[in-house]
């Protein structure tokens, strides 16, 4: 079974979130759509509708993740949903017990959707495989291979700042690409999107061979990358996931990539800097960058809320009706 | 097929109505609110008539259907959007046609995730037979009677159009 036709089901409709590539330019523009209206939500009295009600929903992350967790925890509460929060380095699997039991015994719980963080590429797509009919299930983050939600709110936030005509966009993607499962996502749903120009920007070592062939334009000087950009996505440096001397230290890595007022001079004047989190100050981004006017950081958390609603909504199973 | 001509004239006599019985029941500027898609057209009429000060408010009850988990999600047009402080105030919901009701009593759901009205009273251009709830329209434009499988459509917003179609 292919992944298209994993997360999609016969009625082209979202059935588990898996990854970008898969979906169509209509399917992730709905996500969008749907987004924007549950972003009204917040300013209801009572912040909640009742969508899901009845429905449990269990956050399964066999990876820290705070961010992500909560903002997962928060998306699901707000659609009335039940919240189950399984951190595996204190559960079962410690004790033994297979990927396959633990699911099995959720599912005998009569959980409806996992929402899956592991640092296994691949994991929430052999989840999906195994699980039950009825359940959906989210990928959270899954080794270096994707993070759709983040994408997802990625794309809704560019949307909001830039407008909907990704055709004119220049974006660059800043930093640690050959760990990052988040640039990944977000350059297939940029390219999806029909972005004007989607470069990468890192050191030699952290970019992963043939990365042309991803649709993107590869830039080892910042100056050079970021020159006339509209957006500019830092990524974090993921020190725990670094094997080897990939860097001579965080220290020149800042000297040559991280981003600085005086930098930001080469970008479009309009320039949006962005970052999926948690920073690294004065690693990535100098703190004036990231606490500036141009940073849309904290409004990608907000949005992450939002997005993640639209995605638990969609992908969630429905009754005889709509399975068929 | 059949069609209601004179739209236009049956929301004039809505408008009328409405004066009336906010008048008679005391209820001092009250607030309107449209039901996404067909009431936010017919509720931009009454609310211009009526010299409604606060700005229309409208509803999309797409996320508090009671359908949800038989049929899932429903595209959703645009956001809910209360432009004002519900609490404490009169509204008046207005929708194209009243049938089962519950497409009111999720709106009534949803107005009260917004806070605590004084009072809500609804208008409806078209009330047919039909219901499943215990619910009832202050103000009607037209009652109609339909034959089984026979459907009411309001489309719009220029003209608007009232058709009923049977389906088979």
């Amino acid at each position: 079974m292919n992944l298209k036709s994993l997360q999609i089901d016969d009625q082209g409709r979202l059935r588990h979130l898996l990854c970008i590539s898969g979906l169509s330019r209509q399917l992730l523009t709905e996500i969008l759509d749907t987004a924007e209206s549950f972003s009204g939500v917040t300013e209801q009295s009572i912040k909640k509708v009742p969508l899901l009600r009845g429905k449990t929903i269990t956050n399964l992350f066999f990876e820290a993740s705070t961010r992500t967790r909560t903002t997962f925890e928060l998306a699901a509460k707000r659609l009335s949903a039940d919240v189950l929060n399984i951190n595996v380095s204190t559960s079962s699997a410690v004790k033994g017990e297979t990927l396959l039991d633990t699911l099995r015994n959720l599912e005998a719980m009569h959980v409806d959707m996992f929402v899956v963080r592991h640092a296994d590429s691949g994991a929430a797509h052999f989840i999906a495989s195994n699980v039950a009919p009825h359940i959906s299930v989210i990928n959270a983050g899954d080794g270096r291979h994707s993070h759709p939600t983040q994408a997802l709110l990625d794309m809704f936030t560019i949307r909001r700042v830039k407008g909907g005509d990704f055709g004119r966009l220049r974006v660059a993607i800043v930093g640690d690409i050959l760990h990052s499962r988040v640039a990944r996502s977000q350059i297939h749903a940029l390219n999806l999107l029909n972005t004007g120009e989607v470069r990468i920007v890192a050191p030699k070592t952290l970019i992963p061979s043939h990365a042309e062939t991803l649709g993107t334009h590869v830039y080892h000087d910042l100056h050079a990358g970021i020159r006339d950009a509209d957006v500019i996505i830092m990524l974090r440096l993921q020190r725990e996931r670094m094997q080897g001397a990939l860097l001579p230290s965080e220290h020149e890595y800042f000297e040559l990539f991280g981003l600085t007022e005086e930098r930001l001079a080469y970008a479009s004047p309009d320039v949006t800097v962005m970052h999926p989190g948690p920073i690294n100050r004065g690693v990535e981004m100098d703190s004036e960058v990231a606490d500036g006017p141009r940073s849309v950081i904290l409004e990608q958390v907000t949005h992450g809320i939002a997005v993640r609603m639209a995605v638990m909504s969609m992908a969630m199973h429905h009754g005889e009706e709509g399975s068929v | 097929m059949n069609t209601i001509d004179n739209i236009p004239a049956i929301i004039d006599d809505m408008a009328g109505q409405l004066d009336t019985l906010t008048g008679k029941r005391g209820y001092a500027n009250p607030a309107m609110v449209g039901i996404h898609t067909g009431g936010v057209w017919i509720a931009k009429l009454l609310h211009a008539k009526l010299g409604i000060s606060d700005p229309l408010g409208s509803l999309d009850i797409a996320f508090y259907r009671d359908d949800f988990t038989r049929i899932g999600m429903n595209p959703v047009v645009q956001p809910s959007q209360l432009p004002f402080s519900i609490d404490n105030r009169h509204i008046i919901v207005v929708d194209d046609v009243l049938h089962t009701g519950r497409t009111i009593r999720a709106a009534m759901n949803e107005l009260f995730d917004y806070g605590r009205p004084a009072s809500i009273t609804l208008a409806t251009l078209i009330e047919r037979d039909g219901r499943e709830l215990p619910i009832e329209a202050g103000v009607v434009g037209r009652h109609v009677k339909l034959e089984p499988r026979e459907h009411i459509k309001l489309t719009g917003p220029a003209p608007l159009a009232l058709e009923i179609k049977k389906t088979a």
